[in-house]
């Protein structure tokens, strides 16, 4: 889980970086440009098996051990459990899930399309156009709100995710725990923030 | 101070239990929590009823026997103590305590608050233990330690295998009081020759035992009557990557 999650973490800066280029005014040519060389590099080609593999095993791990661990009690406690945990600590599945309903839209609405799973209308030079894909949805109100619902869901999930990793990794040690522990919620803010400044910008900027 | 005791009853491993509830009058706020159930006890004797099954011994915080889940935390609502050690002031006075057995697949109920958790003896015998013959006393200074590790492996040490990791953990994981058992042996020297085979011993008998997975929430070290530092686990985690790595 922890690998996996740290190189999900990883690839979320880069696919971050590339939705960023939908904010520049030059008609999505940075962003188109990004698109292609990731859709057309040979490096890239692997590294996006690697990827899907990463995101089918961390769900995958990560459903088998929440089933271990409800069998873990199978009566439970009259009086819910008042010790103190991190709050977002106790809810990785659900918050977990919601981020799976985005990955399965986001699918549907791009890397489907990619793959030409799902045609569309919106071609350009011979390859679908990705950019006015997005823009398309982000222009509208209720993706855009789902969108920004659903990373925020994602940024609760890696503010534990991140110290929790190099935790189960056996990182861990007194003079770094703080900085791991910052380190990981400001990366659980700037991340979903980045994101979510995309729709903001279709919407009310635009 | 007068309460209200919601306890759980349960006649053996395979009855269902059931809460049944208890006034309970003329309690001093002195009187430690397990003298508060002897009192309750000698009551309901003397009303020719059947007394409430507890587990104890030492009364003293430090053999680990005491496991009760009151009002929603093992060995209740003071920090770092033991069930015996909590007392009855940390209650108000007419407040309503709900007392259940530590809830967990691999310890099971035996009768009312009482569980078996030979589970953990189980998970000792798989490795927690160095198995050399150590004759005479041997020189204090031959082998030479740093003051840094004894003291991480005295506090490690220090866990009595209460259970009360398990029974706080939303997960039902062992991984406090394994980290523990390991980290008092893979922080000295004399640990190191098992130290790959005992930590992939015990995490196995753990996993077949029925505990629950580890995601890091922390209650473990929260509720841990001893203090015994999340820094266990992660050692643990290490300690069982080389185990793999090597073999």
């Amino acid at each position: 889980m922890a690998f996996l999650g740290i190189f999900l973490m990883i690839f979320l800066v880069v696919h971050l970086g590339i939705n960023l280029c939908l904010l520049r005014s030059d008609g999505g040519a940075w962003f188109t440009a990004a698109a292609h060389f990731m859709g057309t590099n040979y490096v890239i080609k692997v590294f996006e098996v690697i990827l899907m593999g990463g995101f089918v095993l961390h769900i995958l791990i990560g459903i088998i051990l929440q089933i271990q661990n409800w069998m873990a009690r199978p009566v439970r406690y009259k009086v819910i459990n008042k010790t103190y945990t991190p709050f977002m600590s106790k809810y990785m599945i659900y918050t977990g899930g919601i981020v799976l309903v985005f990955l399965i839209i986001h699918f549907m609405n791009f890397y489907f399309i990619k793959l030409g799973w799902i045609s569309t209308t919106l071609i350009s030079e011979g390859e679908p156009d990705f950019y006015n894909i997005a823009r398309a949805l982000f222009m509208q109100p209720f993706y855009s709100l789902l969108y920004i619902v659903l990373f925020i869901a994602l940024g609760f999930h890696l503010n534990h995710a991140f110290q929790a990793a190099w935790q189960t990794l056996g990182v861990n040690h007194p003079q770094y725990d703080n900085c791991i522990h910052w380190f990981g919620t400001l990366y659980a803010i700037i991340i979903p923030l980045g994101f979510i400044i995309i729709p903001v910008y279709f919407l009310f900027i635009q | 101070m007068k309460l209200t005791l919601k306890i759980w009853r349960q006649k053996d491993a395979k009855s269902t239990g059931k809460f049944v509830t208890y006034p309970i009058d003329n309690i001093s706020p002195n009187c430690s929590f397990l003298e508060m159930l002897d009192l309750l006890n000698e009551q309901l004797i003397l009303q020719g009823q059947d007394p409430v099954v507890f587990d104890h011994d030492c009364r003293e915080g430090i053999c680990g026997m005491c496991s009760l889940y009151i009002n929603g935390r093992p060995h209740g609502p003071d920090d770092a103590v033991t069930a015996c050690q909590l007392h009855m002031r940390k209650f108000k006075d007419g407040e309503t305590i709900i007392i259940e057995p530590w809830r967990a697949k691999p310890f099971p109920v035996i009768k009312d608050l009482m569980v078996d958790r030979t589970a953990f003896d189980k998970i000792i015998q798989e490795g927690g233990y160095i198995s050399v013959n150590t004759g005479g006393s041997a020189e204090a200074n031959s082998i030479l330690i740093n003051k840094i590790n004894s003291e991480l492996a005295m506090d490690a040490a220090a866990c009595i295998g209460c259970g009360a990791c398990v029974a706080a953990c939303k997960n039902a994981s062992a991984m406090l009081f394994v980290s523990a058992k390991v980290s008092q042996f893979a922080l000295l020297p004399q640990g190191q020759v098992e130290a790959n085979e005992r930590v992939k011993k015990m995490v196995k008998k753990m996993d077949e035992l029925g505990f629950g997975n580890c995601t890091n929430t922390y209650a473990c070290e929260a509720e841990c009557p001893k203090l015994i530092s999340r820094s266990n686990i992660a050692r643990l985690n290490r300690e069982f990557m080389v185990a793999k790595v090597l073999g």
